[in-house]
């Protein structure tokens, strides 16, 4: 098997992700989908690392997994505070910029 | 050709004056037409010892010329502001202040009632400068100059009453029609500038003894158009009988003695073109006939009596530019016609205007008759101008107007005889209107109501009659005594070389025979309107009918030139209406349209903006995708 | 298993058999399971599949050598990160469903056709890369171990990086402290407020408050409800996540009729 098998389920796995920010409506499933597309990426940069033989690749997907981290907590918190004032977690209802 | 340092003052006073009057205003209401008389008047001292002056000296140095500044110096094109004084100019420097003082005098009586008195005065000072620095340009581009500033002058007096619309109008119709004349004017320059590479007399003149004869007949063609223009002629006289609704002075000065003759002096200065260009002479004795003829039949059904004048005047200055085109000894006669036309006509317009100042301003001459009793000096200067008008001799237009016809004759052939029977039709039909304008005025019963006092006039406007009178009686003679003008002319015309030196007609019988004309004339008018009814009548003969609507040439220039003219114009308004500001407006509308598609791409919605987004990613991989083929 | 796949990982360009069938195996199901996060209804659900596929992804980074990241990605990822996304799920509403209806117009298929077009776009791209083959393998860095291999990289040529992103964790910290933060608005209710406003009702059904669950009841546990005077089961004296789970008991047994029949 190719290596690069694993590249392409990495591809799959981000485009799957893209799609369900665009599609779905609740914002904490949208959070989720972005989660996704980032593990995808972390999955090639890793597989780049076994390919070019360094670790370059696994340091910078460590770095990525507590960037993610970092990020949820805070966009989760967010998503709270909104909820509290608003009860509804649906991101269409934030369209007060329209025309 | 000697220097002389006067000859700027010729100018200079009456403009100074002219601006001076205009600047201060109503300030100077008490005092400016007195200045404006003196200015005119110093302005002929110095016309009279420049005069002397030239007697003086002989020969070439008789001319002058004074450099004012440098003026054009653009790559070929040098044109200095300077002034020339020949002997042709003197006589038009004498004449234009000589006459101009008088009815500056004439005015101050005549224009004291109105408010603007000293708007005019200020108007004629400007117009004596322009008139002026025409006649004393050395070269076209200097005329030029002084030939837009009559015109201009002439706008500003015919609607000097420009409250009422219809002297407005008048005044633009004046306006137009010499501006049509001086295109022909700036293209004659500029065709002498592109073959000779000199604007100047002395440039052209030099330039035109080797020049194609196309050019010169193009040079011509449109120095005629430029004069047909300034001195009312066929095809542009249209404006001439509307002239007279300015004030009468001014129709006495402007378009009788001096202005309408700037044309005659144009071809007279150019006598080097037309003489080379025998093409452009037959143009020229074409349009002076025509026009001949014109004024007179037009003449002969006006009951106004400043249009029959000015009708009058068409037909003489239409004498004067057939004499022009009729070789060098033409232009002699045609000046000496201009000079007694210039006293005799200022003369009658005065006595017009007199005429009308004692009936209120009444203008119909059915409602004069036998005012000869109630206006003795009135009716004697304009008797005599009325004589001299008609040749009667011995006064002035009898040498002037014979000698025209005589040289008309002597042309030879059956242009000649054409040229020569016109001419003493002419003077019948002018025999005859004359007299009718004389008869229905001055003899007869009264035919005015007993409203009006006709009464003479006050010695500040007889008195210039009487003076100009005086030369309607003795300037032919002394004019024409052992050839004075045209031996006084001969270095500028070159007059005394007659072509062929034929003598075809005893000038006794063309004399004898233009006498006969005229008394057939003279007496069937006297005849005819014994009685005169108030009312001009309905039914009248097809002539009289095509006279009275000036043969139809308002008509004709109505539709043709300005319908199409008022109809190019509306077309191009609305080209510049719909189209050009139609494709402004397209741009803005196609941009709202446009806009208002996109608007919805903002709809609020933090998705539709990630799907943007990510069309723009996916559209950045493609070309990637691309590039890295 | 993890051992297994560290010793048979080959450095020729290829894998050895095990692995291919691993891979062959999981993954499918791992793109399954993302499909299935688009697709379900519940958000919860959705939470469950992506744990899913973490865990897939973890035991991928073991296969390609990458024992640290993999054990890191099961504790961070699997075990904070989604348990953190599961304890928000339970605040915002454990039932709270969604509708697959799309009330945007133009939102889906131009999502879909530009997601398929990208990840075809990817794809090829990759397919055009030229990459080492054959594959270096992780043999020679990982001599030392791999937590060394990556301490060694992370403490000298990445420290930097590493500083900063240590910050970032602070902040991060602190900042989910600020949001999460909230100030009082109004003053609580108190007891005397409560009553004024229970007597303002439209009706004064409830003036007195509702009954405590299991009041006149014969059990007092979270899930019954208590019973209104007239007998009837009062709706509100149980919890609302119990009752959107179905998890109560209905009264029926409870009434007071059933209730002295049981008498003993």
């Amino acid at each position: 098997m190719d290596i690069s098998n694993y590249l392409y389920l990495s591809v799959m796995l981000f485009t799957i992700g893209a799609l369900g920010v665009l599609i779905r409506r609740n914002a904490i499933v949208i959070f989720m989908c972005i989660e996704l597309m980032l593990n995808a990426s972390n999955l090639a940069l890793v597989t780049f690392s076994r390919i070019h033989g360094n670790l370059d690749g696994q340091v910078a997907s460590f770095f990525t997994m507590v960037v993610a981290a970092c990020e949820v907590v805070v966009g989760l918190a967010i998503i709270v505070t909104i909820y509290r004032s608003r009860r509804s977690a649906s991101v269409d209802d934030a369209s007060l910029l329209k025309n | 050709m000697r220097t002389s340092s006067h000859l700027v003052y010729l100018i200079a006073l009456p403009l100074f004056s002219s601006a001076l009057l205009l600047l201060l205003g109503r300030i100077a209401d008490k005092w400016g037409h007195l200045l404006a008389t003196l200015v005119s008047a110093s302005a002929f001292g110095v016309g009279v010892s420049e005069f002397i002056a030239m007697h003086s000296h002989t020969g070439a140095n008789r001319a002058a010329t004074q450099k004012l500044f440098e003026w054009i110096s653009v790559g070929n094109l040098k044109v200095d502001a300077s002034l020339l004084l020949d002997q042709l100019s003197i006589c038009f420097v004498l004449l234009i202040t000589g006459v101009g003082t008088l009815i500056h005098i004439y005015s101050i009586a005549y224009m004291d009632h109105d408010k603007d008195r000293r708007r005019f005065f200020a108007y004629l000072n400007f117009f004596i400068a322009a008139m002026l620095l025409l006649v004393l340009g050395d070269s076209y581009l200097n005329l030029y100059v002084g030939w837009e500033g009559v015109g201009l002058a002439s706008y500003l007096l015919i609607g000097f009453w420009n409250h009422n619309p219809t002297y407005a109008v008048a005044a633009k119709k004046a306006f137009i029609a010499n501006r049509i004349g001086d295109v022909g004017l700036s293209l004659a320059i500029m065709i002498c500038f592109t073959q000779f590479g000199a604007v100047s007399f002395s440039g052209v003149k030099a330039g035109a003894s080797h020049a194609s004869p196309a050019a010169l007949t193009a040079i011509g063609a449109m120095l005629l158009l430029a004069a047909a223009g300034k001195s009312a002629q066929f095809p542009l006289q249209s404006w001439l009988g509307d002239a007279m609704a300015g004030p009468t002075p001014v129709s006495a000065l402007i378009h009788a003695a001096t202005m309408v003759t700037a044309g005659v002096y144009l071809i007279t200065r150019s006598n080097f073109i037309f003489d080379a260009s025998s093409t452009a002479r037959l143009l020229v004795v074409t349009v002076g006939v025509i026009t001949l003829l014109f004024g007179a039949i037009v003449g002969t059904a006006k009951d106004d009596i400043k249009k029959a004048l000015a009708a009058s005047t068409m037909s003489q200055i239409g004498y004067m530019i057939l004499a022009t085109g009729l070789g060098p000894v033409g232009y002699a006669f045609a000046i000496m016609h201009l000079l007694t036309h210039g006293f005799f006509k200022a003369g009658m317009f005065l006595g017009a205007g007199s005429v009308m100042h004692g009936m209120d301003d009444e203008i119909n001459m059915r409602k004069y008759g036998g005012l000869a009793k109630l206006m003795p000096i009135t009716a004697v200067t304009f008797g005599l101008g009325y004589l001299a008008i008609l040749g009667v001799p011995p006064f002035a237009g009898f040498y002037s107007k014979d000698k025209i016809i005589e040289t008309a004759f002597n042309q030879g052939g059956g242009k000649g005889i054409i040229l020569g029977g016109a001419a003493l039709l002419g003077a019948g039909i002018t025999a005859f209107y004359m007299t009718r304008v004389v008869v229905l005025t001055f003899a007869g019963a009264k035919r005015w109501k007993d409203g009006s006092h006709p009464h003479e006039s006050s010695v500040l406007m007889w008195g210039p009659m009487v003076v100009l009178a005086i030369g309607s009686v003795a300037s032919g003679f002394l004019l024409s005594a052992g050839g004075a003008l045209v031996n006084w002319l001969q270095p500028v015309v070159n007059a005394s070389h007659a072509e062929g030196g034929k003598e075809l007609m005893n000038p006794l019988v063309v004399s004898i025979l233009a006498l006969g004309i005229v008394a057939l004339g003279a007496s069937y008018a006297i005849v005819k309107y014994r009685s005169v009814p108030e009312v001009a009548p309905e039914n009248v003969s097809i002539f009289t009918e095509i006279a009275r609507k000036d043969l139809y040439q308002d008509i004709f220039n109505d539709a043709v030139l300005v319908k199409p003219g008022t109809a190019l114009t509306a077309g191009l308004v609305a080209t510049d209406h719909h189209v050009i500001d139609g494709a402004v407006r397209l741009v803005g509308w196609v941009i709202g349209e446009v806009s208002d598609v996109l608007r919805k791409i903002q709809n609020g919605y933090v998705r539709t903006y990630a799907l943007a987004m990510f069309v723009g990613v996916f559209i950045g991989a493609l070309i990637l995708w691309v590039v890295t083929a | 298993m993890l051992h297994t796949s560290f010793h048979l990982a080959l450095t020729v360009g290829r894998t050895a058999t095990p692995e291919a069938v691993q891979f062959w195996i999981l993954a499918p199901l791992a793109v399954i399971a993302a499909l299935g996060i688009l697709v379900v209804k519940k958000a919860v659900h959705s939470a469950l599949l992506l744990a899913w596929v973490m865990v897939t992804l973890a035991i991928f980074y073991i296969a390609e050598d990458a024992l640290f990241l993999g054990i890191v990605q099961i504790i961070v990822y699997t075990g904070a990160v989604m348990m953190l996304f599961l304890f928000i799920l339970m605040l915002v509403g454990v039932d709270s469903s969604e509708s697959l209806v799309e009330n945007l117009k133009g939102q889906r298929i131009p999502s879909i056709v530009a997601a398929i077009g990208l990840g075809g776009l990817m794809l090829s791209l990759l397919g055009r890369a030229t990459l080492p083959a054959p594959s270096v393998g992780l043999q020679t860095a990982n001599a030392g171990g791999n937590v060394q291999g990556i301490a060694k990289s992370l403490f000298t040529q990445y420290v930097w990086a590493f500083e900063v992103v240590s910050a970032l964790l602070i902040t991060a910290a602190l900042g989910a402290m600020v949001l999460a933060h909230s100030q009082k608005v109004r003053s609580p209710y108190a007891q005397r407020d409560l009553s004024i406003a229970r007597f303002r009702k439209s009706s004064l059904g409830d003036a007195a408050g509702l009954p405590a669950s299991g009041v006149f009841a014969g059990r007092n546990a979270v899930d019954v409800p208590a019973l209104l005077p007239d007998g009837s089961p009062a709706p509100t004296s149980v919890s609302q996540t119990l009752r959107s789970r179905g998890d109560i008991i209905t009264s029926a047994p409870f009434a007071l009729e059933a209730i002295e029949e049981q008498e003993d």
